[in-house]
C-alpha cells in the first residue's frame, strides 16, 4: 500500500452547547497520513488548536475500533463518511485526496439534541432498551445453556440483528430521522430466539411507542439506514418489526 | 494487615460453605441500603443488573454517553467455560488447573477455583438473556480453542463476544432502569470515594457535560472500572479507560495489588507512525488457525508470498511443538519480541510478524471439497471455498484488518506486533472482592486477582461476569447485613464537604497552570518511558531510570499542562487531564513495583532472571506472594505481601514444549 500525505480544509460545525445556534468554521490541516484515522486527523487539529489558543473540537469516540458505537459524525454529508459498512473511527485518510474540502457535522436529528460541537444526545436509544429491549430473566434462574437447541440459521439471524452498535447512524441516515432499524434490529434479534417468545408482544409495543414517545419519525421504507448500518444491519429487520407488531396489536388486550 | 478472608476447608467445598453461611439481608432492609457501581462494562453492569434485581438501591455511573460503550465490547474472541460439551476431558479442575498455570503461579488458588466453579453458570445466564452464541447445526452451543489450553472450552459469537455478553449485561441494567431499581447516571467520572471512620460512605463524581460536582451516599461502593493500559499511552484500551476510579480508592487507603503485571498482546496490528493513538486487537482466536512465521534470513526483502516454504521460520512451532501456535500470550509475545530484536522482522518498522492463514484456507477448502465427495478440483476452487470457511469464522477481524492497513488479508498474510492490552494487576481485594477500605470493592479487570501473572485469553469476560453475577450478590451482602443497624450518612457531612473540596481543588490547580504542553503529549511522553523500559522486558537499571524520569515528568506536568476551556463546561481536555495526572503517579508504582520483584514470572519478564531458553525464571523461594502497595505519602509506598499457598496445584516451571 501506497502511503501519501496531504492538506485538507475541514469545514466544523462548532456549537458551544445545546442553546446555543451554532455555525460552521474552517481549519486547515497540513501533512496529514494517508495512514491516519479520520479520528487521528482531528487529534493533529486539536493539537493544533491547543498550541493556538483556541478550543478544541469535541467529538465523542471511545473504542476506536468500530464497535463501541460512541463514535459519529456526518463527514461530507454522510453518516461515518463514505465506506461502506463502517464507522467513523475506522474510517481512514487514504478515503480523501490532497487538497480536499471536508465537512463534518454532528448527527442531525430532533430526538438528539447537540450537546457541544460534534457531541449530540443519544439517551433516548437507552430509553428504547428500557421500554422493553431484553428478556426478563433474574440472574440465577437459567437452566443449562444447551437443553435449548436453536437452529442455527436462526441463531445467525438473531446474531446478524444483535450486532448493531447503537451508534444512531441509522436515525442520522434517515430523512425523517426514525430509529426503526435501530429498533427493529433490537426486536428482531430476540423475537427470533425461544427465549424471547413470552415477552414478545409487550416488547414491540412497548419499545415503538416509546420512540414514538421519543420524537423519532415514522419509516418510509427509502432504505437510507441500511445503506448506512457500520454493521450492514439489514432493513428486513424492519418488516420483521411490523410483523411482530402486527400480531401483537392483534392479540393485544392492553 | 492483609486478611484474604479465605474459607477454611477442601478446595472444592470452599465456595459452597461460603454461601451456605454468609450473612442475609431480608427484602425489606434491601430497599433501605444503597449501593453505588462505578463502571457499567461486564462486571459492573452485570452487579448492577443483579443487586437490583435482589432489591437493593443501585446508582450505576459511566463515564460515556451510554453504559453499553463500555470496553468490554470490544473483546473478541470468546469465554471459557468448563462445560465439557466437547468431551474432550474438561472439568471444572482443568479450568482452574490451566488458569494458575496460565497465571505462572501468582493467583490465589481459592478465588481461581470458585471462579471455574461458576463459570458454567455465566454461560447458561446469557443464553437465557438470549446473549447469540455460536451455535453448531443440531442448535448446540459450538467452542473453539484457546491459547495455554488443550482443550475447546471457549464459547463465542463470530469475533464479537464481548459485544454480546455486554449488551446482554446491559439489557439486564437497563431492565432494572426500567423498573426503577437502579439509577443510572451517564457522561460522570468517580473523582473521589469518601470513607468516614474507615468505612466507605460515598462519592465524589462530576457531571462531565456541566462540570458540576456532586456527592452520593453509598452504603457499599463497588469499584468496576476496567484496566488501567492506557499508562502505556498506546494499548488496545478505549481512549477513555483509565485508572482514576481506583487511584482515588488507592489513595484513600486501598492496597494496590501487583501493579506492575501487565498483558501483552501477540496478536496486534503493528504501530504505523506517530500519528497513532490506539492499538487494535487481532483476536487469540486467529491463532487457532493462523500459522506465524519470519524469514529466515535477516534483512529479506522479499514478499512473504515470494518466500518459500523453506525458507520461513515458524518460530512459535519450532520452540513449543505440543503448544505451537496456541502457547499463552506472555510466551508468544517474548517470542516475537526476540525474532524482531534479532533482526528478523517484517514490514517497514522491522517490528512485525507473519500471522498467515494460507494453510488453513487449503485446509478447509479441502474439507469442503471432500464434504461434497468431489474429486480433481483445482486449487483456485479449493481456496475460494476455504476463504469462504475463514470468512465465517473471523470476517469482522479480517475487515478490520483491512479497514486499517489498506492490504487484503485473504490474499497477504497479517503483519501483527505484541501490543498492551490488560492489566492483570489492580486493587488488592480479599475471598470477598473488598479492597482493604470497608465498604469499597473492586470488580473485573480493575482487580487484581484471578490471573496471577499472565491471562489465559478467554478469561477476562469470565472474570468479570463471575464478579458480577455470582460473586458480589452474595459477598456484598455478607457486609450489608451489619449495615442496616446504621442510619446512612447525609451528604451534607464534613466528609463529603471536605472531599468534593479537595477534588475541586485539585481540578483548579490543574487548570491554572496555562502552561505550554498538551496533555495528549505529556501522555504520549509517559507511554514511551513506560513500555520503554517497563514494558515487555524490564532490567533494574532501566526501572530506576523509569522512576527518576516519571518524577520529573510529573513535575513538568504541573508545572507546564495546557488546558484549554473552562471548569464548568463539557471540557473533553480537563477530563483527559484528571486521568492522565493519575497516570503520572501510577507509572511510579508500576516501575517500583517491577523493580522489587526480582524474578520473572508471566508478564513480567526481568532480563536478568531467564532460563538458558529464554523463558520466564521464577524465583517461589522468594516471591511467591502478592505484592501489595499501601501509599504512604507522595512517592512513597509500603509493600505488605500476602503469601501465596498452594494447596492443591504444585508450581513447577510452565512448559509448553
Amino acid at each position: 500500500m501506497e502511503h501519501y500525505n496531504m492538506n485538507l480544509t475541514l469545514k466544523i460545525w462548532r456549537q458551544k452547547n445545546k442553546n446555543d445556534k451554532g455555525g460552521f468554521q474552517s481549519f486547515q490541516v497540513k501533512n496529514i497520513s494517508s495512514e491516519m484515522s479520520f479520528l487521528e486527523m482531528l487529534d493533529v487539529l486539536n493539537e493544533q488548536l491547543i498550541n493556538d489558543n483556541q478550543d478544541p473540537i469535541a467529538f465523542d469516540h471511545d473504542c476506536r475500533e468500530g464497535i463501541c458505537g460512541m463514535c459519529s459524525l456526518y463527514i461530507n454529508g454522510k453518516p461515518h463518511g463514505e465506506w461502506k459498512g463502517n464507522t467513523t473511527c475506522q474510517l481512514h485518510m487514504r478515503a480523501f485526496k490532497d487538497g480536499e474540502t471536508v465537512t463534518i457535522e454532528p448527527w442531525r436529528a430532533k430526538a438528539f439534541p447537540v450537546i457541544k460541537d460534534l457531541i449530540v444526545d443519544r439517551s433516548p436509544l437507552d430509553r428504547i432498551i428500557q421500554a422493553g429491549g431484553y428478556i426478563s430473566v433474574n440472574t440465577g434462574n437459567a437452566v443449562d445453556g444447551n437443553s435449548l437447541p436453536i437452529n442455527k440459521d436462526d441463531a445467525d439471524a438473531s446474531f446478524a440483528a444483535a450486532m448493531c452498535i447503537g451508534c444512531g447512524a441509522c436515525v442520522a441516515a434517515c430523512k425523517n430521522s426514525s430509529a426503526m432499524l435501530f429498533l427493529s434490529a433490537k426486536v428482531a434479534h430476540l423475537a427470533l430466539l425461544p427465549q424471547g417468545a413470552p415477552e414478545r408482544h409487550s416488547r414491540v409495543m412497548n419499545m415503538v411507542a416509546q420512540m414514538d414517545k421519543e420524537g423519532f419519525g415514522a419509516c418510509t421504507n427509502t432504505g437510507a439506514c441500511e445503506a448506512t448500518c457500520p454493521k450492514e444491519i439489514s432493513i428486513s429487520n424492519i418488516a420483521r418489526l411490523n410483523l411482530e407488531y402486527l400480531s401483537a396489536s392483534i392479540v393485544a388486550e392492553k | 494487615m492483609l486478611d484474604a478472608k479465605i474459607p477454611a476447608g477442601q478446595l472444592d467445598d470452599k465456595w459452597t460453605d461460603y454461601k451456605g453461611h454468609c450473612k442475609l439481608v431480608n427484602p425489606a432492609n434491601k430497599r433501605k441500603l444503597e449501593v453505588i457501581v462505578i463502571g457499567t462494562g461486564l462486571a459492573g453492569a452485570s452487579a448492577a443488573a443483579s443487586l437490583g434485581e435482589m432489591g437493593y438501591k443501585v446508582k450505576a455511573f459511566c463515564f460515556q454517553d451510554s453504559p453499553r460503550r463500555a470496553h468490554s465490547i470490544a473483546a473478541q474472541g470468546g469465554i471459557n467455560a468448563a462445560k465439557n460439551y466437547q468431551n474432550d476431558g474438561d472439568s471444572v479442575f482443568r479450568l482452574f488447573y490451566d488458569t494458575i498455570k496460565g497465571g505462572d503461579y501468582r493467583a490465589r488458588e481459592s478465588n481461581v477455583h470458585r471462579l471455574s466453579e461458576v463459570s458454567a453458570n455465566i454461560i447458561d445466564q446469557c443464553v437465557a438473556q438470549g446473549v447469540p452464541f455460536a451455535r453448531e447445526y443440531g442448535g448446540l452451543l459450538s467452542n473453539r480453542s484457546f491459547g495455554g489450553t488443550q482443550v475447546q472450552r471457549t464459547f463465542y459469537a463470530a469475533g464479537q463476544t464481548g459485544q454480546q455478553l455486554l449488551i446482554g449485561a446491559y439489557q439486564a441494567l437497563e431492565r432494572q432502569v426500567a423498573l426503577g431499581n437502579v439509577k443510572m447516571y451517564n457522561r460522570h467520572e468517580m473523582l473521589d470515594v469518601v470513607v468516614i471512620d474507615g468505612k466507605t460512605q460515598g462519592i465524589i463524581a462530576r457531571d462531565l457535560v456541566s462540570g458540576n460536582l456532586e456527592r452520593h451516599f453509598g452504603n457499599a461502593v463497588l469499584l468496576c472500572t476496567g484496566g488501567y493500559g492506557n499508562v502505556f499511552y498506546l494499548s488496545t484500551n478505549a481512549m477513555g479507560s483509565n485508572v482514576t476510579a481506583i487511584w482515588k480508592a488507592h489513595k484513600k487507603g486501598a492496597a494496590f495489588g501487583n501493579p506492575c503485571f501487565t498483558q501483552i498482546h501477540p496478536t496486534c496490528i503493528p504501530v504505523s507512525g506517530d500519528h497513532q493513538s490506539k492499538l487494535t486487537l487481532m483476536s487469540e482466536s486467529l491463532r487457532n488457525d493462523g500459522r506465524i512465521w519470519v524469514p529466515k534470513n535477516v534483512g529479506e526483502t522479499r514478499k512473504a508470498i515470494d518466500i518459500p516454504e523453506i525458507e520461513r521460520d515458524y518460530y512459535l512451532e519450532r520452540r513449543y511443538p505440543a503448544f505451537g501456535n496456541l502457547v499463552p500470550r506472555d510466551v508468544a509475545s517474548r517470542a516475537a519480541k526476540e525474532r524482531c530484536d534479532a533482526g528478523f522482522g517484517v514490514g517497514t518498522s522491522k517490528q512485525a510478524v507473519y500471522l498467515d492463514f494460507a494453510d488453513a484456507i487449503l485446509r478447509y477448502g479441502k474439507i469442503e471439497v471432500g464434504k461434497e465427495g468431489r474429486e480433481n478440483v483445482s486449487e483456485e476452487e479449493i481456496i475460494v471455498l476455504g476463504k469462504e470457511v475463514i470468512k465465517e469464522k473471523y470476517g469482522n477481524l479480517f475487515d478490520m484488518y483491512e479497514k486499517i492497513t489498506g492490504e487484503n488479508p485473504y490474499e497477504l498474510p497479517m503483519r501483527i506486533y505484541p501490543a498492551v492490552h490488560y492489566t492483570m494487576g489492580g486493587l488488592w481485594v480479599d475471598y470477598e472482592l473488598q479492597t482493604t477500605v470497608k465498604g469499597l470493592y473492586c470488580l473485573g479487570e480493575a482487580n487484581f486477582s484471578d490471573h496471577g501473572a499472565n491471562r489465559l485469553g478467554a478469561s477476562a469476560l469470565m472474570q468479570g461476569l463471575a464478579d458480577g453475577y455470582f460473586v458480589i450478590p452474595y459477598t456484598l451482602g455478607n457486609y450489608l447485613a451489619d449495615e442496616i443497624y446504621n442510619k446512612p450518612v447525609s451528604i451534607d457531612h464534613p466528609a463529603f464537604i471536605e472531599a468534593e473540596n479537595e477534588v475541586a481543588k485539585r481540578i483548579n490547580t490543574l487548570m491554572n497552570v496555562k502552561g505550554s504542553q498538551s496533555v495528549e503529549s505529556l501522555h504520549k511522553r509517559l507511554g514511551k518511558i513506560m513500555w520503554d523500559k517497563c514494558g515487555m522486558a524490564r532490567n533494574a537499571e532501566g526501572l530506576k531510570q523509569a522512576i527518576e524520569e516519571i518524577k520529573e515528568l510529573r513535575k513538568e506536568f504541573w508545572n507546564d499542562v495546557k488546558i484549554p476551556g473552562t471548569i464548568n463546561e463539557f471540557n473533553p481536555e480537563l477530563d483527559k487531564a484528571n486521568r492522565v495526572a493519575d497516570f503520572m503517579e501510577l507509572g511510579e508504582l508500576m516501575c517500583i513495583d517491577a523493580l522489587e520483584r526480582n524474578e520473572s514470572c508471566g508478564g513480567h519478564f526481568r532480563e536478568e532472571y531467564q532460563t538458558p531458553e529464554g523463558e520466564a525464571l521464577r524465583d517461589d523461594g522468594n516471591y511467591m506472594y502478592v505484592s501489595a502497595w499501601k501509599l504512604k505519602s507522595e512517592s512513597n509506598w509500603e509493600l505488605h505481601k500476602e503469601e501465596l499457598k498452594y494447596d492443591v496445584i504444585k508450581p513447577t516451571q510452565r512448559n509448553y514444549k
